[in-house]
């Protein structure tokens, strides 16, 4: 724990590329092999298990500590963050923990099931042989979220240098669902040779286009479809066998059962990259109904039959066991139309149509009418393109339509955590209901370190009263909202649900009688289903 | 807050700071009053326009620095002096040189007023003296178990690796530290020195002052024109906060900042902070600390002030005292902890 708390301490240290890069690439020459396994999965995003419990923990700190629950609440308050709070109030160490990360991750993972008691007496005791660096990570380990401030991308350019191989083939190895308890270093960093493995490939990923597209170049050279509003997956078929990836790593093959069957006529050696989409009467249905199946490991056929899944097929990555991810991707659209073109009809897989335009204003017509398509705007890649690892800006484009904005008031605040400890940052906000303000919505992005920091300073001069973490404040500051979506919802007062709602700035202009309505949102749900 | 205390019979709390009716004086007051009691030299607490001030000998020089042409008239520590119905006195309270408690007394009852006070002896401060009391009158800026600080003597020595690893590489090392109390205290603590130590102006004024007072701190070069890299390779520069990145610091080429602060033990803060390190480094008491100080003062009444004053309070009324706060006038909470005079 020592050497990979003296990693932390360094890499928290720099903002500085390079250095992490260095530091990892030393840590991944020299670190024992199997703390080595663990720090990549914990970069990587894998979680261990949770062998215990978030209050669990709160409690046992507490009480270790001798202070009252409210008293550490306050602090947790303050620090924002539950690892570093039990680091800091803790008392200091009496023992000398020497164990290596893979032994602590061992041993936790020996703890999860295992009756309270036990727990607690092991993580008091790991507590009282660790330093404070090594006990607020340790902490990490048990909570789960963990960062480093170091992205995937630069933890594989770290391990490439550490061990000679390709970035390229170390990303598509770290890919997919792997164990850091069973596999060994020597097997993740072995070459893995395309065709024959059910891992997915990175995703390519496209940058947001802030400007009209004319400076793109000739139109001829761009190919345009809707960017579809579901989940990003890979279906990957092998002889035998196929795996369905979402983007974010997690395999859903048994969520979507009813894609069992394309993998009985799809060629084997085939990877498409496309979208999830519940779909009716010829069209996606909204993402809400999409919703209702994820997070569902079995799916009840009442529920298969209320939003059936699609796929709409964007890319080929692999045709008859060869990677095709090189070729341009016009070359890869007309394989992947040739081998759609060959399967019977009817089953649940298409490819998502080219946008024909000849000019750039025919395709900004077109893009103001995605939200007609149940899409979410345009996407642009550039027929010469490569599947690219990653996001690379210049080939791949996505033109999001312009969101939806509703002005409104805040009513509560609660301060953020991590880098936003002690500011107020996650605000709920409220529209007019005749003379009543009713909540709708939290936000927490959109503004600036300095808008937060003035805002804070507000709520704490104008706090009406307090619920632990939460402040009421005078209904008086007016934001603008900017949203993807709008949803009825039983489970909200307001009856409705925004998504991806945020701040889009700050409106000292608009004095609160002037914002928007409930009607004027019940208007827009109307409208969007 | 303010409202809901009464007029208490030794000292009463006004807008104006806290006030002693018999002795016709206030303590530390952040607005103009006659006569002002002062604990030390910080702006927070010894503020211009007063009739006339009273602190100790060893804190007088500084504020009259600060404060240019004032009436002041100064005390020993532990001299006992009658104000009209009261007695007062001064006692060291560890937090910067010259820096004191007040302790009123009438007819037998004893009230302090701590203003800022540290527990650890610093090497440098005249050393915190605990004072019995019946009603004792607290800061609080760390009153919570999430702050406690490592032996001075532990973080001394990370400086020193640090500046010692800086100039090793050839790199000028910038440290921001209040001008009065914590850049004096670094030098004073971070012997052996790596190489020269360099003073911005600010911080080299309040230096010259204290050194004339005979505080022994070591040789150090101010801030100049003619000062750079060149003159002085791997060299410690202590600066007051914000002044760390202005028009001299291209003299010195490459460099490596930090800040010392108790509030550097928060990582959200020391994240916000950007590039530097952050050294855990305060003149204030940590959590044992204030405990410890307020269980040696045997007061059974106690009032906190300057800090998490609504948490720190309901423990003390959990711990059985008679507890409440003081609002301070103008300062209130401010958005970003970090800008707190400490």
């Amino acid at each position: 724990m020592k050497r990979f708390a003296a990693l932390f301490a360094t890499l928290d240290a720099t903002t500085g590329t390079t250095a992490k890069v260095v530091a990892l690439a030393d840590y991944f020459r020299t670190a024992p092999e199997a703390d080595r396994v663990w720090t990549i999965a914990l970069l990587s995003g894998r979680r261990p298990k949770r062998a215990v419990s978030a209050p669990e923990l709160r409690d046992w700190a507490a009480a270790a500590a001798g202070l009252p629950l409210w008293l550490f609440e306050e602090s947790y308050a303050v620090a924002g963050d539950l690892a570093e709070t039990i680091a800091l109030v803790l008392p200091p160490a009496t023992g000398d923990d020497s164990r290596s990360l893979s032994d602590h991750m061992a041993a936790l993972a020996a703890l999860t099931d295992r009756p309270a008691e036990v727990r607690r007496a092991a993580i008091l005791a790991a507590w009282d042989g660790l330093g404070p660096d090594e006990r607020f990570l340790f902490n990490k380990l048990l909570t789960g979220g963990f960062r480093m401030g170091v992205s995937q991308g630069l933890m594989t350019r770290a391990l490439a240098q550490a061990t000679g191989m390709e970035e390229a083939d170390l990303a598509h190895r770290l890919m997919g669902d792997w164990s850091p308890a069973t596999l060994t270093f020597a097997d993740l960093v072995a070459p893995d040779p395309a065709g024959n493995s059910a891992r997915p490939y990175p995703f390519a990923l496209a940058a947001p286009l802030e400007d009209a597209p004319d400076m793109l170049g000739p139109p001829a050279d761009w190919l345009a479809e809707w960017k579809w509003d579901g989940i990003r997956s890979q279906l990957i078929c092998r002889p035998g066998s196929h795996a369905l990836w979402s983007r974010g790593e997690e395999l859903i093959t048994d969520r979507f059962p009813e894609f069992a069957g394309l993998a009985d006529f799809l060629p084997p050696g085939t990877v498409i990259d496309g979208e999830v989409l519940a779909w009716g009467a010829g069209r996606p249905l909204p993402f809400a109904a999409l919703q209702r199946r994820i997070g569902r490991k079995s799916v009840p056929r009442k529920l298969l039959a209320e939003a059936p899944a699609r796929l709409i097929a964007y890319d080929l990555l692999e045709a008859d066991g060869t990677d095709l991810r090189a070729e341009p991707l016009e070359r890869r659209r007309a394989r992947l139309a040739a081998i759609l073109c060959a399967l019977p009809p009817g089953l649940l897989l298409d490819l998502s149509p080219d946008l024909a335009f000849t000019d750039w204003s025919d395709l900004a017509t077109l893009r103001r009418t995605a939200r007609e398509a149940r899409a979410e705007g345009v996407m642009l890649k550039r027929r010469s393109s490569p599947y690219h690892l990653g996001r690379k800006r210049g080939d791949w484009w996505k033109w999001k339509l312009d969101p939806f904005t509703v002005d409104a008031v805040m009513l509560y605040a609660q301060a953020g955590h991590g880098r936003r400890a002690n500011l107020y940052t996650d605000f709920t906000f409220a529209v007019r209901d005749g003379e009543a303000l009713v909540p709708f919505a939290k936000a927490y992005s959109g503004l600036t370190d300095a808008e937060f920091a003035q805002i804070t300073d507000w709520v704490r001069k104008h706090t009406l009263e307090r619920f632990g973490p939460v402040r009421r404040v005078p209904p008086e500051l007016v934001f603008e909202l900017a949203f993807e979506g709008i949803q009825a919802s039983p489970r909200h007062k307001s009856g409705l649900a925004l998504r991806f709602p945020r701040m889009l700035r700050w409106r000292h202009d608009k004095p609160v009688t002037e914002i928007d309505t409930l009607d004027s949102l019940r208007a827009l749900l109307n409208r969007e289903t | 807050m303010l409202a809901a205390m009464t007029c208490a019979p030794v000292l009463c709390f006004t807008d104006r700071g806290l006030f002693c009716p018999e002795g016709d004086f206030h303590i530390d007051p952040w607005r103009p009053v006659d006569r002002a009691l002062v604990t030390h030299g910080h702006s927070d607490h010894a503020r211009p326009g007063h009739g006339a001030y009273l602190c100790t000998a060893a804190a007088a020089p500084v504020i009259r620095h600060r404060l240019g042409d004032i009436r002041l008239d100064t005390i020993a520590y532990g001299e006992k002096r009658g104000i009209g119905g009261v007695t007062v006195s001064f006692h060291p309270a560890g937090h910067v040189p010259g820096s004191a408690q007040i302790r009123v007394e009438r007819a037998g009852e004893v009230w302090v007023v701590s203003g800022d006070y540290k527990i650890e002896s610093d090497g440098l401060s005249e050393p915190f003296d605990p004072v019995v009391c019946h009603t004792f009158i607290s800061e609080c800026t760390f009153g919570l178990p999430v702050f406690r600080w490592r032996p001075q003597a532990e973080v001394m020595a990370g400086l020193a690796r640090w500046w010692a690893a800086n100039a090793a590489r050839g790199v000028t090392s910038v440290l921001s530290a209040y001008s009065l109390g914590k850049a004096q205290r670094i030098m004073a603590g971070i012997a052996p020195a790596t190489g020269p130590l360099i003073l911005h102006p600010a911080v080299d004024a309040v230096t010259e002052i204290l050194r004339t007072q005979g505080y022994a701190l070591p040789p150090a070069t101010r801030l100049a024109p003619g000062v750079t890299a060149k003159t002085h390779p791997g060299a410690l520069i202590l600066v007051p906060p914000g002044a760390e990145g202005t028009s001299w610091a291209g003299r010195f080429g490459p460099t490596e900042t930090a800040f010392a602060s108790g509030w550097m033990a928060l990582r959200g803060i020391r994240r916000r902070r950007g590039e530097g390190t952050g050294f855990v480094l305060s003149d204030h008491a940590d959590w044992p600390g204030l405990n410890a100080a307020i269980r040696a003062t045997g007061a059974t009444r106690v009032f906190v002030t300057h800090g998490y004053t609504a948490p720190f309070r309901r423990w003390l009324a959990e711990q059985g005292l008679d507890a409440g706060i003081v609002e301070t006038g103008w300062q209130g909470e401010t958005a970003e902890p970090e800008a707190l005079v400490e």
